[in-house]
């Protein structure tokens, strides 16, 4: 759908642990096709510190609805906005901003790989996948600091099989996604590689899927203003020059960058 | 009915609302958001001969009630701008004005003289102000020569509007002003960002990957109405007056200082619609104030 401003209302506000939140957001108009890996950039300035917008990545879209629905992690005083926004309120969200990931062919096999609340655009895209009734297979590898921050694993395994590592040991593969044998040594039996989380994790990542010839997206987050290409803040080096993250991805192609 | 039409020398504007340079892309990409038909009038991003990469990234920092940037100028050169984005934005009915910046005073005149055979351009805004570039940019606009000499040489090859953007960056900003006036400058606008720093006081380094940026946002605001006001009271020509509006109060101030238009630059990445919210509300303020013409209030501060 074309881009807009609106005052969305929260529907609901979940806390999912100590510092992760799901905030379901309804429209007042109808929401046409949103793409797995766009994002939505939403106004925090309630003090002087929060004075730009803050992008997220969109976790669910539900037509019937009109809702759609973020996955966030309280890592600021941008973020606390929104996660102590209560029921009822709105919220004022520029959306849908962004292009999404390119969808595999029939019967190629799919790895997501998730960090931390980098999950969110991977789990509505693999809602999407199942969806379109792409047969392609999905295997999803999600990887955290501890169990505790292991989270929507019984969505995952919705889709297809489901694989975890945690740096502690409490859940899975002890150790970083990069540990996992599915990573390590079996990255051959998969088409297509898709990532989202913390930077070096995916450039762990993007490495693997490079050295095994396996076609690799990344949904980047770099810091912007706008997120629809004006103010030309959130650039990433490519192989055709400075690119913006909000209009030239947030998804890349890993071939595309200079990592 | 109220009239919300000024000019800015040989340019009629439907209405005093502008939107800045490097805020506002080439326009196209605010129109999912509103029809750019109802601005006065929109600045394309800065243009040069060449075509730039910019700096390196981080090129942002939040700061309280502002941002700085350090974006340098990126842009695809002249010649991309007139074959791929000037036949897009023909089809607008309102003044579309290009940003032009250089490294050398013989930049800046090639880039004007290309930019003069554009039929749906009627003006350019002459950056001699940006604050992050190695070479060029705000050298020009920090001193009385040097502002002659790059406005003189431009005014030479240009025919149409030539509006000159100043930097707050300088001792006396009305000196300035004076000095591009004397030389042929059609009006002035300002002010650019203001340079400064930001430090994450943890890590003990730069925001920016160029250390220092320019300020933008309402942060700016008093001391770009100081400015105004002071060049305003220095020069005949218009002044075209930003730094920080966020609302149609904020716009109102600075025709009360005495700009025949403003310009709504960092606003416009918090609302992509503020530049329409200020139209609209500059026409309600003249209603409830009894005003038929918004020319009636330019520099009608009272004292």
């Amino acid at each position: 759908m074309n881009k807009t401003v609106q005052n969305l209302r929260v529907l609901s506000n979940i806390q999912l642990n100590r510092d992760h939140h799901l905030l379901e957001l309804q429209a007042p108009v109808k929401l046409e096709q949103i793409a797995p890996g766009q994002f939505v950039n939403v106004r925090v300035d309630k003090s002087q510190s929060t004075f730009l917008r803050r992008p997220f990545s969109i976790y669910d879209v539900n037509y019937e609805k009109n809702t759609i629905s973020l996955f966030i992690k309280d890592v600021g005083p941008g973020s606390h906005v929104l996660t102590s926004t209560p029921e009822d309120e709105e919220v004022d969200v520029v959306f849908p901003l962004g292009n999404g990931f390119s969808f595999p062919k029939n019967n190629e096999r799919v790895l997501l790989v998730g960090g931390g609340f980098g999950i969110a655009p991977l789990l509505f895209f693999a809602k999407e996948l199942k969806k379109r009734n792409l047969t392609a297979e999905i295997h999803s590898l999600v990887g955290a600091r501890t169990a505790d921050d292991l989270m929507q694993l019984d969505s995952f395994s919705l889709y297809g099989q489901v694989y975890t590592t945690s740096e502690d040991g409490t859940h899975g593969v002890k150790g970083r996604v990069t540990d996992h044998p599915v990573l390590r040594d079996n990255l051959q039996d998969f088409d297509r590689v898709y990532t989202c989380g913390p930077e070096p994790m995916m450039k762990a990542v993007a490495a693997k899927a490079a050295a095994a010839d396996v076609f690799c997206e990344v949904s980047l987050e770099n810091m912007m203003a706008c997120g629809f290409g004006v103010c030309l803040c959130c650039v990433t080096d490519t192989t055709s020059g400075h690119q913006c993250v909000c209009t030239d991805g947030p998804v890349f192609n890993i071939k595309d960058l200079k990592w | 009915m109220v009239d919300l039409r000024v000019k800015i020398g040989n340019l009629d504007l439907k209405n005093p609302v502008m939107t800045a340079s490097g805020t506002f892309g080439y326009g196209l990409e605010f129109e999912d958001f509103f029809d750019l038909n109802r601005l006065g009038g929109f600045v394309v991003k800065g243009t040069t001969l060449h075509a730039r990469q910019g700096n390196p990234y981080p090129r942002m920092a939040e700061t309280p009630s502002g941002m700085l940037n350090a974006v340098g100028l990126q842009n695809g050169g002249v010649k991309h701008f007139a074959d791929n984005i000037y036949p897009k934005l023909v089809k607008f009915q309102t003044n579309i004005l290009v940003n032009v910046s250089g490294s050398t005073v013989e930049e800046y005149v090639e880039c004007a003289e290309l930019i003069n055979e554009l039929e749906h351009i009627p003006g350019i805004e002459l950056n001699i102000s940006c604050p992050n570039v190695k070479e060029g940019g705000m050298t020009f606009g920090t001193s009385c020569p040097s502002a002659e000499a790059v406005v003189r040489a431009v005014r030479q090859v240009y025919n149409k509007h030539l509006m000159v953007k100043l930097s707050p960056n300088v001792t006396a900003i009305d000196e300035i002003a004076r000095a591009v006036e004397a030389v042929g400058a059609d009006s002035v606008s300002l002010i650019n960002t203001l340079l400064a720093m930001a430090i994450d006081a943890e890590k003990r380094k730069p925001l920016l990957s160029t250390i220092t940026g320019g300020l933008s946002g309402p942060a700016v605001k008093p001391v770009a109405l100081r400015m105004v006001w002071q060049v305003a009271q220095a020069v005949k020509i218009p002044v075209v007056g930003m730094g920080g509006i966020m609302n149609a109060a904020d716009a109102i101030e600075f025709i009360l200082a005495g700009a025949s238009a403003v310009q709504v630059g960092t606003a416009g990445f918090i609302d992509p619609l503020a530049p329409v919210k200020i139209v609209d509300g500059i026409e309600d303020y003249l209603k409830r104030h009894k005003i038929e013409s918004v020319t009636d209030l330019i520099g009608s501060l009272q004292m």
